[in-house]
């Protein structure tokens, strides 16, 4: 007869992992608590200007480390993404082209008209143009 | 505790040791190099490392690409004027205690570029050095060599009384001042406090 033990009467499912996790974080938090305790009590702290300045290979760190890039970098980045996958598309096209039928031609031309229309577009909405 | 008593307590199977040493133990054997090359000494240094000459025996395997994490900092090659205020900066941004061992010709006097105009004629006058390896490049073997005298070196501190090592003297500055790249080479050319002109001394 398996007598139930008297500390957390486990119910849920859960539980047990709930358990388990707790243990965990409490298993790696305890070492590190230790280190900074030992830290805060016995190393010789020894803060300058320097030594707290931001790391940069040795040189002085310049300007704002906050760069904020312009919208418009987005947008070309997408006209670029879609002209990268034409020219995907137009190698095949090119090394059989004297092989290829009609139809196949016709679809071809349409794609590449889809994508020049919407190349006009962008240009109409000033993408390509820089401020 | 006697050192007599010691040998004669380890005669008899009981190690007796004292906090300090085990400290030491611990620091000396935990020295980690900041990645750290300037010319071709460091091409030695990095063979140091590799399996052949496996600087890991030492416990000092892991260069630190940060001068944060950081114990010892391998001047290994020659300090150009333009590059000495960088290894000034780096090496105040390395938490103490921080050691220094200036390898090869050029790192402890400029070596065959001494009367060069843009070499600088000796790291240790801008930043306290350990151990001086002479040599163009020294070998792997060297560098070993000078890391164990480091390590002797660690193994000999005293954490009290008045010969304790620098990084537990709270009155000393953390920092070393940085030169300033100038018109006509660094402003100023070298560090008065630490560095003593040898021909000067020599003359009285």
């Amino acid at each position: 007869m398996v007598k139930s033990l008297p500390i957390a009467p486990v119910e849920h499912p859960w539980a047990t992992i709930l358990v388990l996790l707790g243990a965990a974080v409490v298993f790696g938090a305890i070492p590190l608590a230790l280190a900074w305790l030992w830290a805060r009590l016995f190393s010789p702290a020894k803060p300058g200007l320097q030594k707290n300045a931001t790391y940069e290979c040795g040189l002085e760190a310049k300007g704002d480390a906050w760069v904020q890039l312009d919208v418009s970098y987005y947008l070309y980045a997408i006209v670029f993404l879609i002209f990268d996958v034409e020219a995907v598309f137009l190698l095949p096209f090119a090394a059989a082209f004297s092989g290829l039928s009609l139809p196949a031609c016709l679809a071809m031309l349409v794609f590449l008209l889809l994508l020049v229309e919407g190349l006009i577009w962008a240009c109409q909405k000033g993408v390509l143009t820089w401020a | 505790m006697d050192q007599d008593l010691k040998t004669e307590l380890s005669k008899h199977g009981i190690f007796a040791t004292s906090f300090e040493e085990l400290y030491n133990w611990g620091r000396k054997n935990s020295v980690w190099p900041l990645t750290f090359g300037l010319a071709c000494c460091a091409i030695e240094m990095i063979a140091t490392t590799m399996a052949r000459y496996d600087l890991a025996r030492f416990g000092a395997e892991v260069f630190r690409p940060s001068p944060r994490q950081a114990d010892l900092m391998i001047v290994s090659g020659t300090v150009t004027k333009k590059m000495a205020p960088q290894v000034v900066r780096l090496y105040n941004q390395m938490p103490e205690p921080k050691y220094v061992i200036a390898m090869g010709a050029c790192a402890i006097s400029g070596g065959p570029f001494r009367d060069g105009y843009n070499v600088l004629k000796g790291i240790d006058r801008f930043i306290p050095v350990d151990v001086h390896i002479p040599g163009c490049p020294p070998r792997p073997e060297a560098l070993i060599h000078a890391f164990m005298a480091l390590q002797d070196k660690i193994s000999a501190q005293h954490l009290t009384g008045e010969s304790r090592p620098r990084h537990l003297k709270q009155e000393l500055p953390s920092e070393f001042p940085v030169p300033e790249f100038g018109e006509h080479g660094l402003e100023p050319a070298q560090n008065d406090e630490i560095f003593h002109n040898p021909l000067k001394v020599l003359q009285g």
